[in-house]
Formats: structure tokens, sequence, C-alpha cells
């Protein structure tokens, strides 16, 4: 029992080999002393995406890559760039991919449209049942 | 309620199920890949890594001629293997350049000392910032950046001995 324990516990001690052994970036995890821009780039990190943890945003991520971009979120919003500018400048290298934030691209249209086409069918589900509620 | 319909539960259940199966056999690539290739290598000026190597900076990398800017660490386990594959492509006249993500020096100097070295320059990059000015998401990753400076291809993970054919391909091409 105790060699079962130490074995899994260094089988689930790997994915510590995957980080360096640098600390975290500065601004990684600590606040800005502005709170209005503190809130700005808090509002940006939420809805960025995690390189490494690809479901997370880098709000929430762990990763060491998540830390080193929350540090680059909050040292540009510091220096006065526009999160949307910060949003762009991360969409030109990685893709739309890095925002959670829907675009108005055609590829998200059905996105938009979708909202819409369900309430007509709802719509038409309710009109066609209460015509047999009448008729019967 | 027509007889059809009532089947239809069932044909939705079956549709799903094919779907996940479908998705179970043949998985979404999950590699982000840069939105560099044919734009310009982005501005940036990294300190030396080692005492004893040149440091990088976007400038030493429009020569003339394309090369190799591979994005490694010490603490990445596949760049063990790569490190090889680098040094054969090296002893064929492929210049390489390292850019080094949150590392040290002397962690850098062991591994360049145990696995061999194939870079002409390596910058520090100890903050992720040009990995992620480059659209870079992990390492190993390698950049083919032509005699312009401008980024020609990006290969996400570590060069296999199977992939040198294709690498010297796209460096011949990017001539």
């Amino acid at each position: 029992m105790r060699w079962l324990v130490l074995v899994s516990m260094i089988v689930l001690a790997q994915p510590l080999l995957a980080d360096s052994n640098l600390p975290p970036a500065y601004w990684a995890d600590r606040q800005l002393p502005d709170p209005n821009q503190e809130a700005k780039a808090e509002a940006l990190m939420e809805e960025l995406r995690c390189l490494v943890c690809q479901g997370q945003s880098i709000a929430d991520s762990d990763a060491e890559l998540a830390g080193d971009m929350r540090d680059l979120v909050r040292r540009r919003i510091a220096a006065g760039e526009k999160p949307a500018d910060i949003r762009n400048w991360l969409i030109q290298r990685y893709g739309t991919w890095i925002s959670y934030k829907p675009t108005s691209e055609p590829a998200a249209w059905p996105l938009w449209l979708a909202p819409i086409a369900l309430l007509l069918i709802g719509t038409l589900i309710i009109r066609r049942h209460i015509r047999i509620k009448v008729r019967n | 309620m027509s007889r059809a319909i009532r089947f239809a539960p069932l044909v939705l259940l079956l549709l799903l199920l094919a779907g996940l199966v479908w998705r179970l056999a043949t998985p979404v690539d999950i590699n982000v890949s840069s939105k560099l290739e044919g734009k310009p290598v982005p501005d940036f000026a990294l300190p030396a890594m080692l005492p004893t190597k040149p440091a990088l900076a976007s400038a030493n990398l429009a020569t003339g001629k394309p090369r190799i800017v591979n994005i490694f660490a010490s603490w990445c386990v596949p760049c063990i293997t790569e490190v090889r594959v680098l040094k054969q492509l090296r002893d064929r006249g492929v210049s390489i350049d390292g850019i080094a993500i949150r590392d040290r020096s002397e962690d850098v100097a062991q591994f360049l000392g145990r696995n061999g070295d194939p870079y002409e320059r390596i910058g520090s990059d100890a903050k992720s910032q040009v990995q992620i000015a480059l659209g870079s998401s992990g390492v190993p990753e390698s950049f083919i950046i032509d005699g312009r400076g401008v980024v020609r291809y990006q290969h996400i993970g570590p060069i296999e001995l199977s992939d040198v054919p294709m690498i010297l391909a796209k460096l011949e091409q990017a001539k």
C-alpha cells in the first residue's frame, strides 16, 4: 500500500516537469495600483483564452504562459494602451481563437441568428398546438 | 401525431452518437497556429542567454539567407531529442538561432553541454514576451525566417528526424 501511494505520487507529480524554474512574471499575480486600470485588465483577461489550458481564460489558468500573458496585459494597460488594441494585437498573432468575445465574422453569424430562429420555431410550434386544441 | 415522428428522438440519439464516435475517432487539431506566416518578424531585442554566445534581436534575422529560429527550454523534455536533430541540420549548413523560454543561464549551459549546441545566437525570453509576439503557444516550436526577415513557416512541436527533408525543402523555398 505504501508503495502504491509513493508510485502514484510520483506519477501524479509528472506535470510539474513541464514547468520552468523561474518565478511568475511580476504582474502575473499582482493587481495594478490603479483600481480603474486593474478593472480594465481583469475584464480583458477574462475574455482571453489560455493557450495551454484551452478551455480556461488567462485569468483562471495556472499555466506559466497564462501568467506571462497577464503580465503583458497589465503592463500594457498601465502604459495607457486600450484593451481593444491589446486584444487586436493578440488576434493578429493567434487569430480570433484567442478571444472569447464573439466577432461579427460570417463564421459567427449562426451564433447571432440562432436566438431569433429558435424564437420563430417556438412561435410556430405554439401556434400549431393552439390550433389543434381549438379544433378539438 | 404521425407514426414517423415517434422515431425522431431515436434518430436524434443515433445521430448524436454517430457524431460523438466520429469526433473520438478523428480528434480536432488543438494546435494554435501563428498568423504571422508571410509577415515580417515583429521587432524585438532579447538579452544574451549565455555569456559565451551573442544575444538575439529581430535585426539579426534578416541576413539575406533563410534561417531557423527555434523556441526551446532546458526544462522541456521533447527539446532534448529535437536539439540533436537541429545539430544535424547545423552540420548541413543551416543557420539556427535559439530563443530560450523562462530559463536560467546555468540550466541552458548544462542542457547544451549534454545534448549538443546547434545555435549561433540565443536570446533569453524570461517572460515569454517574444514567444507571444511571434504567436507561438509552447515549446518546442520553430520558425523559418527568409533572408528579408519574413516568417515563412511555423513548425509546432519538435522537429523529428523524419521532418528533416521537409524542413530542408521549406528552407529551399524560402530562398
